[in-house]
């Protein structure tokens, strides 16, 4: 289902911290529910380009979590506040209202459609990129796909999301595995440690990986997956002004020459599709 | 109804080149985008003769109320813009104002005449910002170069011929002016201002290209003065562009002389920004710069 044209404005519904992140949540009375892997535009109605200044231009988000509300879609978004769009998000108050332009982008595909023969799931997340995983575990594991789930963080203040991978229970699913590079949580290192590890064992071969997180961990697990011959469903960001193909802004090379448009073609890109995943600073 | 060159609106807000691609658009949001479109005509990206991937990222840079791109031009060329973006641009519910630019006077006028012979496009918007490869100036900064041009496209199309007018100059009105002279029946204003920008994590430049063209609300006093000379200088209609984000700011610039409005960037923010300046513009919504 399309996003309605235009932008509309939602009320946050919440703003909690989670391990050095914000997890807000919108409340979305006109937009369809969001697949995995989507992303929107977001803006505050308010404090953004009030005085002339920055933010001027909305933030491409992709959602973490959905959930039924009263009367519609709750979005959940997890966000680290790294400059004047991301910290005005992270300020958000319940009762404010956000400008919402989505869900955009593609979604990752189920395993059966990236490959007939795939018989599970490996999600591979670091930092902030665990995101849009959050929403892909659940929708899996909901159709009963076999899942394994890798979670990586640089260090425990930048950790957070993690209880959108925890149970009705409160607990972390079972399924997940976590690494740090500073050992405050799982194994000392990276995630892309455990994914080698993984890959190297018997039994992952019909698997299809799923992954989100920063550039060179996204490259990482790409090499790997090529190297294993496994099939790989990559969520990628990019700098992007528009997020509905108007701007041109979010230009990713393409093996064969020339660009593709990341919000229209992605942000979800088979590995096997890209020559090496791009560093946007 | 707005009457621009013999060609009727509905209103007066249209789009500035490059800023919509309504084929994109209408993959993300479906047939919604022609049932409310936007604009009261459609401009498309520059077409060049030969195709072009557009330059390497990053491509978009955010500054104080604005943004800087260097995207480049990435276009199918003049092939594949017939065979696959015409027909659907066809579609669209809107006259179709076609941008073309060719860095020599032949690929110029082969451009010139084939988009004019076809009944789809209703009028030709000439991008001037780029070099003549022959004497290597920027046609749109030279007075003489812009009316040279425009004499050799004039013959070649019945239709109407906008000249997009390059804000980077000391006198744009003496361009526009030359541009009246050759035969053009509009011009268009402002493209975006040179501009540059430096990430400070890593003391670059934030563009690969090194530089790239600012545009939203920063420009707008700068297009409007611009407008006003242009304006006082021509007889025939401008289009006025550069920053307009609501109605207030689009009766700005047909205070300064601006016969039709054009948003852009702020399409980027609001995908309806188009319709919603309309509508803004037609209520006469008043909002002071002090209120």
């Amino acid at each position: 289902m399309s996003a309605p044209f235009g932008r509309r404005l939602c009320e946050v519904a919440g703003n909690r911290e989670s391990g050095g992140y914000r997890v807000f949540s919108l409340l979305d009375r006109e937009g369809p529910e969001p697949r995995p892997g989507q992303f929107y535009m977001l803006a505050a109605e308010e404090r953004w380009e009030q005085r002339g200044a920055r933010p001027f231009l909305p933030r491409a988000i992709s959602v973490a979590e959905t959930g039924a509300a009263a009367d519609g879609v709750r979005l959940d978004f997890l966000v680290e506040g790294v400059g004047p769009g991301t910290e005005r998000l992270c300020e958000l108050a319940p009762g404010e209202r956000v400008w919402v332009n989505g869900p955009l982008g593609n979604a990752f595909r189920e395993p059966r459609e990236v490959s007939p023969g795939a018989a599970g799931a490996i999600l591979v997340g670091g930092g902030i990129g665990v995101a849009p995983l959050a929403l892909l575990r659940r929708r899996l594991a909901e159709r009963g796909v076999a899942l394994r789930v890798l979670l990586g963080f640089r260090e425990r203040a930048h950790s957070g999301g993690l209880e959108l991978f925890c149970g009705a229970g409160g607990d972390l699913c079972p399924e997940v595995r976590l690494a740090s590079e500073d050992g405050h949580a799982g194994h000392r290192g990276y995630v892309t440690d455990l994914l080698a590890a993984m890959l190297a064992g018997d039994d992952a071969g019909s698997a299809v990986v799923y992954s989100c997180g920063p550039p060179a961990m996204l490259e990482a697990v790409r090499v790997l997956c090529a190297e294993h011959g496994v099939p790989s469903e990559l969520a990628l960001e990019s700098p992007m002004a528009c997020g509905f193909g108007a701007c041109f802004g979010c230009a990713v090379p393409k093996p064969e020459g020339g660009y593709l448009r990341l919000c229209v073609d992605g942000p979800v890109l088979p590995g096997e599709s890209l020559a090496e995943v791009p560093v946007h600073a | 109804m707005p009457d621009f060159c013999g060609i009727q609106l509905a209103h007066r807000v249209i789009n500035a080149s490059g800023t919509y691609d309504a084929i994109a658009a209408r993959r993300v949001y479906g047939d919604a985008l022609l049932a409310d479109f936007p604009f009261a005509a459609f401009v498309s990206k520059t077409i060049t003769p030969e195709p072009r991937t557009g330059n390497a990222p990053r491509r978009i840079w955010e500054t104080p109320a604005g943004m800087l791109n260097s995207i480049g031009l990435p276009n199918k060329g003049l092939e594949g813009f017939l065979a696959e973006d015409l027909p659907r641009l066809a579609e669209l519910p809107v006259p179709l104002i076609v941008s073309v630019m060719a860095t020599g006077r032949p690929e110029f006028s082969r451009l010139v005449e084939t988009v004019g012979g076809r009944e789809e496009v209703a009028a030709i918007e000439l991008n001037v910002s780029c070099p003549n490869v022959h004497s290597g100036l920027i046609v749109g900064e030279q007075p003489a170069e812009t009316e040279a041009l425009l004499r050799a496209l004039r013959p070649l199309t019945a239709k109407p011929l906008i000249v997009k007018l390059t804000p980077n100059v000391a006198d744009p009105a003496a361009v526009a002016a030359a541009a009246e002279q050759g035969g053009a029946d509009a011009v268009s204003l402002i493209n975006t201002l040179k501009g540059s920008a430096f990430d400070p994590r890593s003391g670059e430049p934030a563009l690969a290209a090194g530089h790239g063209g600012l545009s939203g609300p920063a420009v707008r006093p700068v297009a409007l003065q611009q407008l006003r000379a242009v304006h006082a200088a021509v007889g025939i209609p401008a289009i006025g562009m550069g920053g307009i984000c609501d109605g207030a700011d689009a009766a700005e610039f047909i205070a300064a002389g601006a016969a039709l409005v054009a948003v852009g960037t702020e399409s980027f923010r609001d995908p309806r920004a188009g319709s919603r300046v309309a509508a803004e513009l037609e209520s006469g919504r008043p909002a002071g710069a002090l209120a």
